[in-house]
């Protein structure tokens, strides 16, 4: 377990997802990889981290002290970031959008702890960008017409000339692609980058990689972190429109 | 010369394709600058808009990126899973 789920501390390159143990299921062969464990870590630490919260909050006092501070702290962040960018909508997806940050600020960052980080595999931005589409969608059909979604669909020409239809169907379809696959191609190659560097360069890799781990882990993490949030933000509040 | 087998050579040739790819991460570079410099001037010209410019920049920027990942993984996808050999 120590070469296979801890990054920094083997010898030889190591950045590829390990299968730790496998089982049958309906005749296919299943494996439980190292980011099954990082992912399994990062939510232990989240829920435990909530249910201190949780606590903090029920005995919340009038003048704010200690955790209860932090918990408020970010709360407030998470708040101000969504209703900035989606306005009054905001309410009803500060929730959403609060998890999905916390969550993958966590993932990216768990590359200071040793671990793999859980989004420098697809299988996990994948699912977080189709999660995405479909809030898009859903919210499009809620609350556009269809009449308007038609005309949005033929956007540069008149809506009875759909000649720009397919183009617009597939911009529409890369969306989520392209959401997930920048995040996960930015935290890989953070995630090469640091293993190169630990294991070609271990004789001499002792105090300066704490800069790059500062670059790669901390200010890619967030900036992803951030920009994954913003970009459904706007794609929802595209969706939704202006007239709410 | 004669020794090289045909695992061998697709391997090499592999090498070359992923430094190629990454050639790819030129544009994204030139259009982050670009996007980096207006930014810079519009913070010149308004310093109170500071945090909106920066937070539009950043979004616009990660934006333009995301061409240079794609040569990126293709570069990856050539280094490490090695599909063509």
């Amino acid at each position: 377990m120590q070469g296979t789920i801890l990054l920094s501390s083997s010898s030889d390159i190591d950045i590829m997802v390990h299968g730790l143990f496998s089982y049958k299921l309906f005749g296919h062969t299943f494996w439980i990889t190292t980011t099954h464990v990082c992912l399994l870590i990062v939510i232990l630490v989240l829920t435990g981290f909530s249910i201190a919260a949780n606590r903090a909050m029920k005995h919340a006092s009038e003048v704010p002290s200690g955790f209860q501070n932090v918990v408020e702290l970010i709360v407030e962040m998470l708040d101000k970031m969504v209703h900035g960018v989606m306005g009054k909508s905001g309410d009803k997806f500060v929730n959403y959008i609060g998890t999905v940050f916390i969550f993958i600020l966590i993932s990216n960052l768990s590359g200071l702890f040793g671990l793999r980080p859980p989004t420098a595999d697809y299988g996990v931005t994948l699912p977080l960008a189709l999660l995405s589409f479909i809030l898009i969608h859903f919210n499009q059909f809620k609350y556009q017409t269809p009449k308007e979604i038609w005309t949005d669909m033929c956007s540069p020409l008149p809506p009875w000339l759909p000649i720009w239809f397919p183009i617009n169907v597939i911009s529409e379809l890369a969306v989520p692609i392209s959401l997930s696959l920048r995040l996960f191609a930015n935290i890989l190659s953070g995630t090469i980058i640091m293993a190169l560097i630990y294991s070609l360069l271990s004789k001499i890799a002792y105090f300066w990689p704490g800069a790059l781990h500062a670059y790669f882990d901390v200010f890619s993490g967030c900036i992803q972190t951030y920009v994954f949030c913003m970009l459904t933000m706007t794609y929802i509040s595209n969706a939704i429109g202006e007239e709410n | 010369m004669d020794n090289i087998t045909g695992a061998e050579l697709i391997r090499a040739c592999s090498a070359i394709g992923a430094g190629l790819a990454v050639i790819a991460g030129i544009g994204p570079g030139i259009g982050q600058g670009i996007a980096a410099g207006h930014a810079a001037s519009a913070v010149g010209r308004n310093p109170g808009a500071k945090s909106d410019i920066t937070s539009t920049m950043l979004l616009g920027q990660a934006v333009a990126e995301t061409t240079g990942l794609y040569g990126l993984l293709v570069a990856i996808l050539l280094m490490f899973v090695q599909p063509l050999k």
